[in-house]
């Protein structure tokens, strides 16, 4: 099942990105998505359940609001570099994380390093390590407000 | 000029501008990890909003589906490549920039 | 249009060049050039449409992955001083 899923997404993938239909191409496509789907669908997917695609519709609605924040980060950084003084203090941050999956903690990481005034320096296991460009920022790491809306989306 | 094309380069200007941000931050900002929010942050969304007006100037095709996965897929490694460099530098032993040791930068 | 946004991106290339020849450590210049990669991608997107030319775009895709992929792996060798 996993296998046929990696399969045809890999094929589709094929075809956006190519874009022509003739008899060679299919062929090549086919034989393609099979060697890469047999050695990849481990990967690909986690698990397949109701939960999973219901996840799926929870990140989309999870998107506009990382979307703003992105945008106000990176007023943020022009604000940061274009001032004469420098506004910073540096600071490391580290907190514990309740996520479990791969996915929930790769998307905690990346959300950290897209939203205003922190960077993920590392995750192992539960531990996130954190660089926070002033003083506030590291206390809105310690106040945990992505991760709860992604806890959401994972449970 | 229709309204699309003004919307193109509202995008692009934006872009161009954020993208010009990351490279004056890689130069003022004092030590590597706050560089690394100029260039984790600013360029990813400079990216993105060029992208953005090209797709919107292209219209619907296969060349904006595909800039499409490009904008998906920077959005993705950019934040990685950018953890990644940080946690070999974290590693590597490099230490924080503050005020008030600031020998290190 | 399109070449006025890419002269401007090409000034921020120069300046991160700057960072990349000058940088104290050996993670400014990785960044440095990770930045370079990503502002070529938008280059050779511009320069794709300023000549009408839609093949450049599975370049620019190519670009971003093979960008990122040598990020990693020379990360991975600073780290382990091997690739295996």
């Amino acid at each position: 099942m996993k296998f046929i899923l990696t399969f045809i997404a890999l094929l589709i993938f094929w075809f956006m990105l190519s874009g022509h239909f003739s008899v060679i191409i299919v062929t090549s496509a086919v034989i393609y998505a099979l060697i890469a789907a047999y050695f990849t669908y481990n990967y690909f997917l986690e698990d397949i359940s109701f939960a999973g695609i219901k996840r799926i519709f929870k990140f989309i609605a999870y998107l506009p609001w990382l979307f703003w924040e992105i945008i106000v980060a990176n007023l943020q950084v022009a604000y940061i570099v274009l001032s004469p003084k420098m506004p910073i203090s540096p600071e490391l941050v580290e907190t514990e994380t309740d996520l479990k999956t791969d996915y929930g903690k790769t998307a905690l990481g990346n959300s950290i390093t897209l939203t205003p005034g922190t960077v993920t320096i590392e995750i192992e296991n539960s531990k996130i390590l954190v660089h926070a460009i002033t003083k506030e920022h590291a206390q809105d790491i310690k106040n945990k407000d992505i991760e709860k809306k992604i806890l959401r989306i994972e449970a | 000029m229709s309204i699309l094309d003004v919307v193109t380069l509202i995008l692009l200007l934006a872009g161009s501008f954020f993208m010009l941000v990351a490279s004056i931050g890689m130069i003022r900002l004092p030590d590597f990890y706050t560089r690394m929010h100029a260039g984790g942050k600013a360029d990813t969304l400079g990216q993105g909003l060029i992208f953005l007006g090209l797709v919107v100037y292209e219209g619907f095709s296969f060349i904006s589906l595909k800039m499409l996965i490009i904008f998906v897929f920077i959005f993705i490694a950019n934040p990685t490549a950018t953890h990644a460099v940080a946690k070999a530098a974290y590693k590597g032993g490099l230490k924080i920039w503050s005020r008030d040791n600031n020998d290190s930068g | 249009m399109f070449s006025f946004i890419a002269v401007i991106i090409l000034i921020g290339v120069f300046f991160v060049l700057f960072r990349a020849i000058k940088g104290p450590t050996i993670f400014d210049r990785v960044l440095s050039v990770n930045l370079i990669g990503t502002k070529a991608v938008v280059v050779i997107a511009l320069i794709g449409f300023m000549h009408n030319r839609p093949e450049f775009m599975d370049i620019a895709l190519t670009y971003a992955l093979i960008n990122f992929i040598g990020t990693i792996a020379f990360l991975k060798y600073i780290e382990k001083n091997r690739l295996d």
